[in-house]
């Protein structure tokens, strides 16, 4: 079985969100960069756990960033990936990003390849759907549980009001969530092989960004917080009705 | 041509997608263009009603084979009608199957995606459309580069607004692909108001202290007419369903009002939180982060106050 998991560098979930130049580009300044945590704790932590039970999976790694992403590879690696392909692009236009993890697939032929949900950055959401619709395979999003019996994958997703158990034939594109895997810590006998693990560099392939980001804006602060006497509810449901009018 | 996909679960509409036609319909008018809207599968809504939301037509793919979410025929699908239409913006709403599907249609598009959006595009140089960022902590203008493009509308962003059309519904055929997947299980949470779709929430955190206490906290979602939330400890200690934690790594809401008991507001629950348009906190402590960020607060024991809350709400509600 052959499993790509495709990861991200993001700023870690306290770092202090603000931008430079003319607010063009995120202030990189004393950040602390992670694994995306949904690519990591669910995406990746899936997958060893898969290879785990079968002795003849493994795991590929991908990203798409400069060499400041190879900290967080190395990473990954340490927790349980067996190579990873670093591309060598600091795009951050998600079908730019789609096309080279998509090149760098076909190349790999894999069964499962695997996304978090969305990285904590930009939010998009897009990565897993581009790559299904680029490489022709199935795709199902949101995935909180997921298993494969020879060619055909098992996998439980969230829906509107629920969950769905589907199956789907290999190869395909899953996005994963909360519940996918139970989250780990690497531990020093994988943080030693992995930095003998291979961590491959590309160049991208020729692509076109269709988007890019013209500035950056942060929202207004909340004018402040208004106390409500505990002994008076009347008057917390008068300012619910009469002045924010949400009831 | 603006082309609004229109969402279903159990065959009727969602007010997400009600949300996006509206959008659609102002990027219309914007653009001095039409605007349709395109229904698959089969719904007990009446879709010329699509005309209240601005609709001027609705395209239906009626077949029942296409009421459960199957990105790639869904993708398919939706691309060859948006060019049938020749359809130059297309919009979803930013929910669980829009999510899923946006992304796979802009390549099959070759259009450039924005999802999560937040406003109306600026046109007036280019095609520039703002979204939220950093789980909401920042917003992005996004030049939009390509010919066609697609729009995902964040939920509870734009609003549902009223027009005076009906809608002319037509009945379209396209070859309906295989399946990629087989639905072999549902699981519904009955009863309950889904999360992502709530305009009021009602939350709770460790402060409620166990899982025996949560009554007092349903009571006022009752009274409310709320949906139920919870934060991440709550749901790791299995206190409360997994699928009600909001947060960072849980579902992110943008709900019209959100009232929070007994959470500290850590930055990681403010990220799945931080969109709702009010924001009521109840906690003991003082210094407790969350009341920062929030527009109403009341300092004082939650096994008071919310009772209390509750009370008044239904007395409220018994006078008009």
């Amino acid at each position: 079985m052959k499993i790509l998991v495709c990861i991200s560098k993001t700023p870690d979930t306290t770092a202090k969100i603000a931008f430079t130049e003319g607010n063009t580009k995120f202030d990189e300044n004393g950040v602390q960069w992670i694994i995306n945590p949904y690519d990591e704790w669910y995406a990746l932590v899936r997958a060893i756990e898969l290879k785990e039970k079968d002795p003849n999976a493994f795991i590929h790694l991908v990203t798409v960033g400069s060499a400041d992403a190879e900290p967080i590879i190395r990473k990954a690696l340490a927790l349980g990936g067996d190579e990873a392909i670093r591309i060598d692009s600091n795009s951050n236009d998600s079908f730019y990003v789609a096309k080279q993890i998509a090149a760098i697939a076909k190349e790999g032929n894999y069964d499962i390849i695997f996304t978090g949900k969305e990285t904590i950055d930009y939010n998009s959401a897009s990565i897993g759907s581009m790559l299904s619709a680029l490489l022709d395979m199935p795709f199902v999003s949101l995935a909180n549980e997921f298993n494969y019996n020879g060619n055909i994958a098992t996998v439980k997703r969230e829906i509107e009001g629920g969950e769905e158990t589907c199956e789907v034939n290999l190869p395909v594109v899953i996005s994963c969530q909360k519940g996918m895997a139970e989250q780990r810590i690497p531990n020093m006998r994988g943080i030693m092989a992995a930095r003998t693990k291979p961590l491959k560099v590309v160049s991208p392939v020729e692509a076109t960004a269709t988007t890019s980001i013209k500035k950056f804006d942060t929202p207004p602060a909340k004018s402040g917080v208004k106390l409500v006497d505990p002994a008076n509810m009347d008057e917390l449901v008068r300012l619910l009705k009469e002045e924010a009018k949400v009831i | 041509m603006v082309l609004v996909y229109i969402d279903q679960a159990d065959q009727q509409i969602k007010k997400s997608s009600l949300e996006a036609m509206s959008y659609g319909a102002a990027i219309a008018k914007q653009l001095g263009c039409e605007v349709a809207a395109l229904v698959l599968g089969t719904v007990q809504d009446n879709l010329a009603d699509l005309g209240k939301n601005g609709a001027q037509k609705v395209y239906h793919l009626k077949n029942e084979s296409l009421n459960a979410l199957d990105v790639k025929s869904y993708s398919t699908l939706i691309a060859t009608a948006a060019k049938n239409a020749n359809a130059t913006v297309v919009v979803f709403a930013h929910n669980i199957n829009g999510k899923a599907i946006a992304p796979a249609v802009a390549v099959k598009l070759e259009a450039g995606l924005v999802t999560g959006a937040s406003s109306l595009p600026n046109t007036e140089n280019g095609f520039v459309v703002t979204k939220t960022v950093f789980s909401g902590k920042a917003f992005a203008s996004i030049q939009m580069e390509t010919p066609i493009k697609v729009i995902a509308i964040n939920q509870n962003s734009f609003g549902v607004v009223a027009y005076e059309n009906t809608a002319t519904v037509e009945e379209i055929n396209i070859p309906i692909p295989t399946p990629s997947i087989k639905i072999t299980k549902v699981d519904k949470v009955v009863g309950e108001i889904p999360l992502t779709e709530a305009s009021l929430v009602v939350s709770g955190g460790r402060g409620l202290k166990g899982p025996e206490h949560w009554g007092i906290l349903l009571d006022l979602a009752k009274a409310l007419g709320a949906a139920t939330a919870c934060s991440r400890p709550v749901s790791d200690s299995d206190w409360r369903p997994h699928h009600e934690h909001v947060g960072q790594t849980g579902i992110q809401i943008a709900p019209n009002l959100y009232i929070a008991i007994g959470i500290s507001g850590a930055i990681q629950h403010l990220a799945g939180v931080n969109r709702s348009k009010t924001i009521v906190v109840i906690n003991k402590d003082p210094e407790a982060p969350f009341f920062k960020a929030a527009d109403y607060g009341v300092i004082g024991d939650a096994f008071e106050v919310v009772p209390a809350l509750t009370a008044a709400v239904l007395k409220s509600k018994a006078a008009n």
